[in-house]
């Protein structure tokens, strides 16, 4: 039972290890001139869509297509393309689509502006609220006749 | 007081409206931004001749399509049939073999019969990226000058050839005609 136990430990480490080196593996490539083109190149693949699997980034997708388009963003960031560049090259071929952020333009701005036009709205109707309470909230006016009734019903309870 | 009551219905019914449009669209459906752009540039061997390089210039010249396709992809292999029709009606395709491997491909062609004219071995997917395929099978319509007309994402099938391909290739065709008549008329006003 000890023993088991000692080898289970023992053998963790090698397991994490073996995934690590798994991980490098699909990340390739990586190794870069300088730290910039590193930093460049980390960002970019976090920020194109694979087209593919639609919902994950090409640094998270292991499919065929995303391994191609890091293999591609390596080559021109090696190339010294900027950031800007390499965007371009793949909105030129997949479309806007690919940015994970999309740009500010005529077919966005809805999407751009909906966060503060829901907050607008919520302002709104939180406003109407607040003003109609404050109106129920005003102490009703009784005639001098009402005040007798309600006095003599408080006192007969 | 009326209208406030019918507001959350009102805007329940444009919720579920736009849902259902929503249910309708196909998130695969992407827009190509190659359309209405020349071709993209690409230098690769060809499948049957690794000595002979291919470049975009070898598609370009009258109205065809490109075809990208791989052994493994079993859509390719199911619309294959209507390409060999295509190719029987005098309609040039080329091909990107996309992915794949030399001997697998040539093998296949040499089995079920080849339909391409040049056929460009991208093992890498290179010019892949520069076409912007997102899979296989994709099918493109270029016309006479080598422009990208048209895009297909996925296999075709008969009514889309019959609805969208084969219309849009007479048109084309129609154009170069044009095209070569004016060139004509031009240069024997010039004489």
């Amino acid at each position: 039972m000890k023993r088991s136990l000692f080898l289970s430990l023992l053998g963790l480490p090698l397991w994490l290890a073996a995934g690590l080196a798994m991980a490098l593996a699909i990340g390739q490539p990586v190794e870069f001139d300088n730290e910039a083109q590193k930093r460049q190149y980390d960002t970019l693949v976090r920020e194109l869509r694979c087209t593919v699997c639609q919902s994950e980034t090409i640094h998270e997708s292991n499919a065929e297509l995303a391994a191609d388009m890091r293999r591609r963003v390596y080559d021109m960031t090696l190339a010294g393309h900027d950031a800007d560049a390499i965007i371009e090259f793949m909105v030129q071929r997949y479309g806007d689509y690919v940015r994970y952020r999309p740009p500010l333009q005529a077919n966005t701005w809805l999407l751009w502006a909906s966060p503060f036009l829901l907050m607008f709205g919520g302002a709104l109707v939180w406003w109407r609220i607040v003003v109609g309470r404050r109106g129920m909230a005003e102490r009703p006016d009784f005639t001098e006749q009402e005040r007798a009734v309600l006095e003599r019903l408080r006192h007969d309870a | 007081m009326k209208l406030r009551l019918l507001l959350p219905l009102l805007a329940t019914l444009a919720l579920l409206g736009l849902l259902f449009v929503g249910l309708g669209m196909n998130s695969r459906d992407l827009p190509s931004p190659l359309v209405g752009k020349p071709a993209p540039a690409f230098a690769l061997e060809a499948l049957e001749d690794a000595e002979r390089l291919i470049t975009e210039q070898d598609f370009i010249g009258e109205v065809a399509l490109v075809n990208v396709w791989a052994t493994w992809c079993s859509t390719c292999r199911s619309e294959k049939p209507l390409l060999m029709e295509l190719a029987a009606g005098g309609i040039p395709i080329h091909a990107f073999n996309y992915r794949d491997e030399r001997d697998a491909a040539l093998r296949y062609l040499g089995v079920s019969g080849n339909p391409y004219r040049t056929i460009a071995y991208d093992p890498r997917g290179d010019a892949g990226i520069d076409w912007g395929v997102y899979a296989t099978p994709e099918t493109y319509v270029l016309d006479a000058e080598g422009v990208i007309r048209y895009k297909r994402i996925g296999p075709l099938s008969r009514q889309l050839l019959l609805d969208e391909v084969l219309p849009l290739v007479e048109k084309l065709r129609a154009e170069q005609l044009r095209a070569e008549k004016l060139r004509e008329a031009k240069g024997v006003a010039q004489s």
